[in-house]
């Protein structure tokens, strides 16, 4: 039998806790805890499990609506999509461990997202990501991408789930910190959905899937730090991502939910065994025994330490119904996985652990969650930004081509060509497009998925650039014809403890509240991932959201597919906003000047129009106007529908201007279109129109064959071999 | 006529060939467990679908290949049964020895999912008669070992005796003579890399696989 350290000042400090948090502890006890009992403190008190920064923040979000079946709080959101089937989706973050070992720290975010779903009884039926890299020619970013890519990859390829869209940007001020946000929805029927409240005195807590390793000890409390030169020895906090188990798991588990043996359960992501027992029992309003000598391992002589602390992946945590126990282990042991009862609900309110017939921590079991430090950590709201100066005269192609060819706005097909984007054969909007799609299996009905958020915008008005993530979202699922249902968050900030960066969490989460109330996409489900900073040095504000449509027949869905000969009608005001642009940054390498603003009024009555103008067959092409503004949103669909376009001549805010809530059309029937946005209210005016082999921008012009190998090769010096 | 989609604990394209077959055939095939030592009675045709059968550790194909229902798979074949292997069901029947070459990672070395363009080299089988030879059409590819390797002297054999089914224009993953899929000595077994069931469904982009699985079900209705 090992013994456990001494409790030190050092040894409470390396495990995240500050002195008047461990202080806490004492209180709470009124005993020095066991290092076991530490190190359980620690997992539920870090920023990752706890969001003690930013709970009191995250309360303030809409997260009611007439479709939301279930909240934050549980693995995911669950919404309603009619005909007693719903919706199950969240976004998280892995964004450290992918900075330490990309491969496995981007698989293993897929799988935690993956698992987060199927806990609840749903399949797993589309999956984002939202990647954040350094500059392009920063010595770490190459290996970087290559590595989260192939790693993104590897995961969901083999557990069996499309890839249908995403985000990738590069900015300087992700070299010390690459985000990867993985975000994933199932489908379930709304009366078979499973939660991981305990219930019932004396049942089996039953554990399921993969052996316990040593991988991931002490990972949730390296994903609550900043890092720093020493950020090679955190390599083995990441855990090891086994794809084909997972998968095992997901049937497993869907089939064990079938037969009605599944009273409660709870996936083991962040904190392994300790996070998803407490959370169980606080749930349920009950205490929780665990026998370790009773739990699968893949290693010998780990101690209740390292057991409790493990992030080993594939595993999870259920309450079973005893009557049904043989029933559940002819399930695992079909599917070859570790089943294995490893203790059961008690009455009193303890989180008991054994282990070799010794107690290794007896905790209040509620405090653990419910008695968690929260923080009300005082911010500054952000300065105002530098104003925009005077800006050189404008050369349209020559600017296009830079945007076009950029990496941070070229085609994505690198990226995208890794991922099995039709697995399930349900795809019917693959990558590339505003919004990924995929049919209902069985149905003509169809969701659609979209992840966005301009960081440079949340930098220069918090509020303006929250708003904007959720109603760029809305565009691009209006845009592929879907009504948008509801929202999850992934919140990427630095450290909360500087009263800037609190000021850009609060002011985006003020933004985005405002917005997913006027739009009515409700968050339903979110993460948040704090301290992303190395030697000081924070992220731009990364809000990302995660939104999802439902088109309720595959009829109603839209292209950017234009032909040539249609006329390209923009929708939305236009005000040549060009303050914080693409334009600036890409071209000419400034930030300057304000966020556009967002008017979430125009918003809507724009998104509805673009549903109403296809419902009313007025409109064969929609594409949202967003970084790149006009010039870039009518190039992309030229690629799209491979064919020319010729668009009236302006200056650089008519081409390349980033005001909110515009959309491209192509039409063949202008007069009617024009008639319906005037009485819908919505600005709409001819702008050009499609065809020929040409780019025309005013009287400059380049051929689309130019264009199209600009676009087809701006990662080229990241990805070549 | 009746079919089977065997199903590994890594398949994951079972239930997509299910939807093509029972497409095209009229009728929902029998989903057989790896464990099983044999097969329903009765059986036409045996798929074996796309997916990570054993996580593709090991080799892609190597675990499963072995597996139980395998035995049974491979005697169905050696007595003139249909077998159509997608994927990881072609890397699964390179293992069993039912279609020679092996299948080994892409040139690129990097997953690869896109739509590519193939030519149907020959429409003198059970699997392609629907088609025409020389016929171009687009079919998705989405593997990480799909570069077919096969001597010189057996793609020459494979080509004199007309029993390459598919080939690649744009060869994507550096196989052996640009081949897509190959055909058993009597023109029974298929098995090919690229996914004719995602592309059976209009609503997916395009129907040119589904001429794969029209093909069997004139096979099935004849025989």
């Amino acid at each position: 039998m090992q013994t456990e350290p001494e409790i030190t000042a050092a040894l409470v400090e390396a495990h995240g806790l500050k002195p008047d948090e461990y202080q806490r502890i004492l209180d709470l006890i009124g005993r020095e805890p066991s290092f076991t009992e530490l190190g359980i403190f620690s997992a539920m008190w870090n920023e990752h499990c706890s969001y003690k920064s930013s709970k009191k923040w995250l309360r303030t979000l809409p997260t009611t609506g007439t479709r939301v079946i279930c909240g934050p709080g549980e693995n995911a959101g669950i919404v309603d999509i009619g005909d007693g089937q719903c919706v199950v989706f969240k976004m998280e973050s892995h964004n450290h461990p992918s900075y330490i070992e990309p491969y496995q720290g981007a698989g293993t975010g897929m799988g935690g997202i993956l698992r987060d779903v199927f806990t609840m009884g749903a399949r797993p039926i589309a999956a984002m990501n939202s990647l954040s890299f350094g500059r392009p020619e920063h010595p770490k970013t190459r290996r970087l991408i290559n590595g989260v890519v192939e790693g993104i990859g590897g995961y969901g390829n083999c557990f069996g789930v499309p890839t249908i869209g995403g985000e990738l940007r590069f900015d300087p001020a992700y070299d010390g910190n690459c985000l990867v946000n993985a975000f994933a929805a199932g489908l379930a029927d709304t009366d078979k959905i499973f939660y991981s409240a305990a219930s019932g005195v004396g049942r089996p807590v039953v554990y399921l899937g993969a052996k316990t390793g040593r991988d991931g000890v002490g990972g949730a409390t390296m994903a609550s730090a900043e890092f720093d030169d020493t950020i090679e020895d955190k390599r083995p906090t990441v855990q090891v991502g086994d794809p084909f188990t997972e998968k095992r798991l997901m049937e497993a588990t869907l089939e064990l939910m079938a037969t009605g043996a599944v009273i409660s359960i709870q996936d083991m992501g962040a904190a392994g065994l300790t996070c998803s027992a407490v959370e169980m029992g606080d749930k349920g309003n009950l205490g929780i025994r665990l026998d370790l000598d009773k739990v699968p391992v893949r290693e010998r002589d780990m101690s209740a330490y390292e057991m409790m602390l493990s992030e080993s992946q594939e595993r999870m945590l259920m309450v079973l119904d005893p009557e049904k126990e043989d029933i559940a282990k002819a399930v695992f042991d079909k599917w070859d996985l570790d089943f294995a009862i490893v203790g059961h609900t008690i009455a009193e309110d303890r989180f008991v652990v054994m282990h070799a017939n010794t107690l290794k921590a007896d905790l209040p079991l509620k405090a653990l969650s419910g008695e968690a430090p929260e923080y009300d950590r005082p911010w500054v709201p952000a300065p105002a930004p530098a104003p925009l100066g005077a800006l050189p005269p404008l050369d349209p192609i020559a600017a296009l081509l830079t945007l076009i060819g950029s990496p941070n706005h070229c085609s994505r097909a690198w990226v995208y060509e890794q991922y099995d984007t039709m697995v399930m054969a349900d795809t019917v909007l693959p990558p590339g497009a505003d919004a990924g799609v995929v049919r209902v299996h069985g149905t003509k009905k169809a969701l659609a998925f979209t992840a966005d958020v301009t960081p440079r915008y949340c930098r220069a008005n918090p509020f303006r650039g929250g708003a904007q993530a959720v109603a760029e979202a809305y565009r691009n699922l209006c845009a592929t014809g879907a009504i948008p249902l509801a929202t999850t968050d992934n919140l990427n900030f630095g450290n909360p403890e500087k009263p800037e960066i609190m000021g850009e969490f609060v002011g985006c989460i003020k933004g985005i509240s405002a917005a997913v109330t006027a739009l009515d996409m409700p968050i339903v489900s979110g993460n948040v991932s704090l301290y992303n900073e190395t030697d000081g040095q924070g992220i731009l504000p990364t809000p990302t959201i995660g939104a999802v449509g439902l088109l309720t027949s595959l009829d109603d869905m839209i292209t950017m597919r234009p032909e040539a000969g249609q006329h390209m009608i923009l929708l939305g005001e236009s005000r040549g906003h060009l303050g914080q642009s693409a334009y600036l940054a890409e071209v000419l390498g400034r930030r300057e000047g304000d966020a556009p603003e967002v008017d979430l009024e125009a918003e809507r009555a724009a998104g509805e129009l673009v549903r109403a103008l296809w419902a009313q067959d007025l409109i064969t092409a929609a594409h949202d106007l967003s970084d790149g503004g006009l010039a870039l949103a009518a190039t992309e669909m030229a690629l799209a529908g491979q064919t020319g376009i010729n668009l009236a001549p302006g200056d650089a805010g008519w081409f390349f201007g980033e005001d909110q809530g515009r959309y491209l059309l192509a039409t063949e029937t202008v007069d009617s279109l024009l008639t319906a946005a005037r009485k819908a209210a919505v600005a709409a005016r001819v702008v050009g129109r499609f065809g020929g082999t040409e780019i025309r921008l005013g009287e400059a012009t380049v051929p689309l064959a130019r264009i199209k190998k600009a676009f087809e090769s701006g990662l080229d010096a990241l990805t070549s071999a | 006529m009746k079919s089977a989609v065997i199903v590994f604990p890594g398949s994951n394209c079972d239930r997509d060939m299910a939807m093509a077959l029972a497409g095209a055939l009229g009728h929902a095939p029998r989903m057989v467990w790896h464990k099983d030592v044999s097969l329903p009675d009765g059986l036409d045709l045996i798929a074996i679908p796309g997916g990570f059968s054993f996580g593709d550790y090991l080799r892609c194909g190597a675990i499963a290949g072995r597996s139980p229902i395998m035995r049974a798979v491979a005697d169905f074949a050696n007595r003139g049964g249909l077998v159509l292997g997608i994927c990881n069901g072609f890397q699964v029947l390179c293992e069993t020895g039912l279609l020679p070459g092996t299948l080994m990672r892409n040139s690129g070395l990097k997953f690869i999912c896109k739509t590519v363009r193939l030519t149907v080299e020959t429409a003198d089988s059970p699997f392609t008669s629907a088609y025409d030879a020389g016929q171009p059409i687009d079919i998705p590819v989405a593997h990480h070992d799909g570069n077919y390797v096969a001597s010189d002297a057996l793609v020459q054999r494979l080509r004199d005796a007309d029993r390459i089914a598919f080939s690649y224009q744009d060869n994507p993953n550096g196989s052996s003579g640009n081949i897509a899929g190959v055909l058993s000595q009597n023109r029974r077994v298929l098995g090919m890399m690229p996914h004719p069931e995602r592309r059976a469904d209009p609503d997916l982009g395009g129907t040119d696989g589904r001429a794969l699985f029209q093909s069997l079900a004139k096979a099935l209705i004849s025989a």
